[in-house]
């Protein structure tokens, strides 16, 4: 079993996480006509934005409660108040999620009774879409604030349902880790479609943050699920979670509607999807299709092409714990070593790491152990950057953010063929880098004794 | 935290701002800050401004006193450019946690310092205050001191939290940190005649280098930079200097003003965007230091330098003038660069159809007038929606601005440059300001713009994503609308026939344009609006085809 140890720096250099609140505000942005909103000052909003748009490259709805010293000593409230009627008068969203940062937090504020105090206030926001959500930002990583978000949707938005109701048989809930991309989200609607299933994924991040040039001008989300289908959600015969974040969701969606769920840690890797492809061929009733028997050959042959290079690479990654998880496992399963990881967050899948130990820490973390053990390829999101410069070893992106390449939205590691994509890249990754950087000299494999022996050998010819 | 409030109320009273000193007691113990709208704002925090203003100094540890969300969510951000050192470019955070929260984060504090001293040994170190640790009463004023003391390096507290305000105040008190703790508190090796300070230039993209070989050559020394490309020690040193240049509008006029007092260096506001104001500069910064006593021939050597540069640009320039005849642009952007880029697009020819005052002062305001005459279109706040409204109706050929309001541009097939700190190229001085037109011109006259207008050819709807956006306004906005633009009917919108995708003007646009110069263009643009025409003609399928062939 993997160790799993927390860094104990008091300073954090080169930091892999970031907060728990714009995890938060992420899924949000996966909802149709959404408008997420920091409860915080207004740099949490600025600096989150920021963020996405350099990730997405894509215009991006995020509010901000704009918590100023005075309002955070005597307000709170009449700031919640004056955002939702000011969001709700000039953007006329569908919902608007709410997440709390480190100030109001450390404050003490009780939205939720605002929220009702609100509505009370404001009787035609009744009945309006208002998600809160708990994420302080001394708590927790990027991902938990997704995980408690998209559980916190399932509690508030979908109905609740007789468990003894009939179910859509061809239905199912897909509940995403924010690990997914677009790109990912819009394979598996395909792969789910292709059994005839038709998919409800929650958060729908493939709608809003694809890249489209949207039918209306409208400031909230372009796309995404509306809370329309949320609501309805329990009259799916199954939950697909994707990633182990997901899984307080889908026990939350079954409390709440009697729909079992299956959790599929990994998407990425040969195994992982023939237990996935098997189980839509099971719920579905239908055979495999075509398409997948080819598509699993294509991913065996590109195992093949691609071992030579992945094989015995000494990988450095940091990544949050689902992404980590996955790309580790599907690299260690073609024979690379994981020898180096490090993490933002506490979960359950870090033990199964493959890996001798798992770091709960920062990118100097990952730079230190990486030198010390001689790694000779690092994975992280864009950050890691400068650390791969440095230690001059191939660097391949993943994760959140990724600012310094384009398509950030489209690159796929799920299914047959995102995990071929995936090991292509790396592959050429390491070609590329092979073919630039480490071409043999003849001082190569000279060895110092051999240097010796030699001017030997010149004076005897003297 | 009764200290930084009077540090604000320090910054407000600040001597050399206009817009403060004509405000009434009252008012001004308000401060420069718009109280912010809750559900309608977006900016950034003091926070922000004052990592932003000091972070270009390269050979500084920042560290940064607070939770993962203010260091982890916005590290290396920005293009500043180093020279040499790229300790700046690492990321220090306390990433306070729960406990911390609690029981006080001074501790973990001290102990950061301590870390970062024992592995990287910067110079100093700068420590920021951020909204939680202030809250909870970490006094990182004290923890410096002790720190310093204990480790005989200059530990420089900044203490501006999100909270207190915006980006500008936190520039401001960035400034009020460099005063009090880092200038005049070393001496340079040498000082000659010929030092001077740049205040408020961040070195984006390097476009400090696009100036330096210009004052080397005439033999002025840049002492110390504030802060691009900055070094601690040049900083320390800046008191020395003969004569300062305020670069970057007013972000740091309190460090000119102080440093004035204090001193005694005179120091002007100028901009290195465009090449008049260019000249402008560098012959402002000779006479000072002519007046300060260097020797008189300085200002031959700048104007030696001033003209042939000058004849270099103007030249290189001039290509573009016939293509950007008649183009108008939108620029949306803040401060120094709502005037100091109108005068450099002027020089090229451009139309300047409106400019943002969002973050301007008066005194940028009166430049705009000034450049653009009365009529001058200021545009105080915009939504998106208003602001694509204002593209078309101001029927603006491009947008220049920053990074977040692009898509409002680039989405409705708009071109657009990026003018703000994420942009990738320099665009300062005469190198500068011909790379910008280059630039300009690449966007405009790239032939994808014609492709992306079209529709899909199986889109037969006429309610237009453009046409939606034009509708009337369901939420007037207040201060939002330009002076004058509006009263215009929309040209764009008469399009050829009844097809509905290529407009009249963009034609008109194409044709002068590519009329002498090339010919197959002209064939693309017939080619184009003809295959349009025969298409409405026998309500055929569409020949998406058709246009590429011709280019082919």
């Amino acid at each position: 079993m993997t160790i799993v140890t927390y860094s104990d720096k008091a300073c954090t250099i080169n930091p892999l996480k970031m907060s728990q609140p714009i995890g938060g505000s992420f899924a949000f942005l996966g909802l149709r006509g959404a408008m997420p909103l920091l409860h915080g000052p207004q740099g949490c909003t600025s600096f989150g934005l920021t963020l996405f748009v350099r990730h997405f490259k894509e215009a991006v709805p995020l509010q901000t409660t704009a918590m100023s010293e005075v309002s955070t000593v005597l307000g709170g409230y009449e700031n919640v108040e004056q955002a939702i009627l000011n969001i709700y008068k000039r953007v006329k969203p569908e919902i608007i999620g709410i997440n709390s940062t480190g100030v109001t937090e450390t404050k003490g504020d009780d939205v939720e009774a605002f929220i009702r105090l609100i509505r009370q206030n404001h009787p035609h926001l009744k009945k309006f879409p208002l998600v809160y959500v708990s994420t302080p930002d001394f708590k927790d990583a990027f991902q938990d604030g997704w995980e408690k978000t998209v559980a916190r949707m399932v509690e508030v938005l979908v109905d609740s349902v007789d468990a003894a109701a009939p179910h859509d048989s061809l239905r199912v809930n897909v509940l995403p880790g924010c690990h997914l991309t677009p790109g990912d989200l819009d394979e598996l609607r395909t792969i789910f479609e292709d059994f005839g299933i038709r998919p409800s994924f929650l958060p729908d991040i493939s709608g809003s943050l694809d890249g489209h040039i949207p039918d209306e001008f409208t400031q909230t989300t372009i796309g995404g699920i509306g809370v329309d289908e949320i609501a309805t959600m329990g009259q799916a015969a199954w939950t697909i979670a994707i990633g182990a974040q997901m899984r307080r969701a889908a026990e939350a969606m079954q409390a709440r509607t009697g729909v079992p769920f299956r959790l599929f840690e990994r998407l990425c890797g040969l195994i992982p999807n023939d237990e996935f492809i098997t189980f839509l061929s099971d719920i579905s009733g239908k055979s495999v299709p075509k398409r997948y028997r080819r598509q699993r050959g294509q991913l065996a042959d590109a195992m093949l092409d691609t071992h030579f290079h992945i094989a015995g690479r000494k990988l450095a990654i940091g990544a949050e714990p689902d992404l980590l998880f996955d790309i580790s496992s599907v690299l260690y399963e073609m024979g690379a070593q994981v020898t180096a990881a490090v993490t933002t967050t506490a979960s359950p899948v870090l033990e199964r790491v493959k890996a001798k130990e798992v770091v709960i820490g920062d990118l100097g973390d990952l730079e230190d152990l990486a030198k010390a053990r001689q790694c000779d390829l690092l994975i992280s999101h864009s950050h890691g950057r400068q650390a791969a410069a440095r230690l001059d070893i191939p660097f391949y992106r993943a994760g959140f953010p990724i600012f310094d390449r384009l398509g950030a939205g489209h690159r796929m590691s799920v299914g047959y063929r995102g995990t071929r994509e995936l090991i292509f890249d790396l592959a050429n990754l390491i070609i590329a880098d092979r073919e630039d950087n480490r071409q043999p000299t003849p001082a190569t494999w000279r060895t110092g004794d051999a240097g010796r022996c030699r001017s030997a050998a010149t004076e005897l010819l003297i | 935290m009764s200290s930084l409030s009077a540090t604000i109320q320090d910054v407000f009273n600040a001597a050399g701002c206009p817009k403060n000193a004509n405000k009434s007691e009252v008012e001004r113990k308000k401060g420069c800050t718009k109280q912010l709208q809750p559900g309608g704002a977006a900016g950034g925090c003091s926070f922000d401004g004052a990592k932003i203003a000091l972070q270009p100094f390269t050979d500084v540890a920042h560290l940064v006193h607070g939770p993962i969300a203010c260091e982890g969510n916005s590290w290396d951000n920005r293009g500043s450019a180093s020279s040499g050192p790229d300790l700046w470019r690492t990321s220090f955070t306390t990433d306070m946690n729960e406990i911390d929260v609690v029981l006080g984060g001074e501790k973990r504090l001290y102990k950061a310092i301590k870390e970062i001293i024992e592995k990287y040994d910067p110079p100093a170190i700068f420590v920021y205050q951020t909204c939680v640790p202030a809250m909870i009463g970490d006094d990182i004023d004290a923890v410096c001191k002790i720190a310093a003391a204990k480790f005989g390096k200059p530990v420089i507290p900044v203490n501006s939290p999100g909270f207190v305000g915006s980006k500008s105040l936190g520039n401001k008190l960035a400034g009020e940190a460099l005063l009090e703790y880092v200038i005049g508190t070393q001496e340079p090796d040498y000082i000659t005649p010929y030092d001077i300070n740049l205040i408020g230039e961040y070195n984006l993209s390097g476009e400090l280098w696009q100036i330096k070989p210009l004052l080397d050559e005439i033999g002025i020394r840049i002492l110390s930079c504030i802060s691009g490309d900055g070094k601690y020690h040049e900083a320390a040193c800046s008191h020395r200097a003969r004569a300062a240049m305020m670069v970057c509008s007013r972000a740091m006029i309190n460090v000119a003003t102080r440093m004035k007092e204090r001193y005694g260096i005179p120091f002007f506001e100028g901009s290195f965007y465009g090449i008049q104001d260019t000249s402008e500069a560098l012959r402002k910064i000779a006479r000072m230091l002519i007046e300060r006593g260097a020797p008189r021939h300085l200002m031959e050597c700048t104007e030696a330098v001033v003209a042939r540069e000058e004849a270099t640009a103007w030249a290189a320039i001039e290509r573009f003038r016939p293509r950007f005849a008649g183009k108008k642009v939108l620029l949306v952007t803040g401060g120094v660069k709502s005037w100091s880029v109108v005068a450099a697009l002027q020089e090229a020819g451009l139309e300047i159809v409106g400019t943002s005052v969002k973050k301007s002062t008066s005194d940028d305001k009166q430049r705009i007038q000034q450049l653009m005459g009365h009529d001058a279109h200021m545009i105080e706040d915009l939504t998106p929606r208003e602001m694509y409204k204002m593209l078309r109706e101001a029927k603006a050929d491009i947008m220049l601005s920053g990074g977040k309001s692009q898509f409002v541009a680039l989405k409705a097939a708009v071109p657009w440059l990026d003018i703000n700190q994420e942009r990738c190229h320099a665009y300062m001085g005469y190198v500068g300001i011909v790379r910008l037109m280059e630039e300009i011109d690449k966007a405009l006259y790239n032939p994808m713009w014609d492709q992306l207008r079209r529709p899909a050819p199986w889109d037969v709807t006429e309610v237009t994503w453009h046409a939606k956006a034009l509708g009337p306004m369901e939420v007037p906005v207040a201060g939002g609308r330009p002076n004058s633009v509006g009263a215009e009917k929309v040209a764009r919108a008469n399009r050829t026939h009844s097809c509905s995708t290529v407009d009249f003007s963009i034609i008109n646009h194409r044709i002068p344009a590519h009329g002498s110069t090339a010919t197959d263009a002209m064939a693309h643009d017939a080619e184009a609006s003809a295959a349009c025409m025969r298409r409405t003609e026998e309500n055929t399928p569409a020949q998406p085809t058709s246009a590429l062939q011709a280019v082919e």
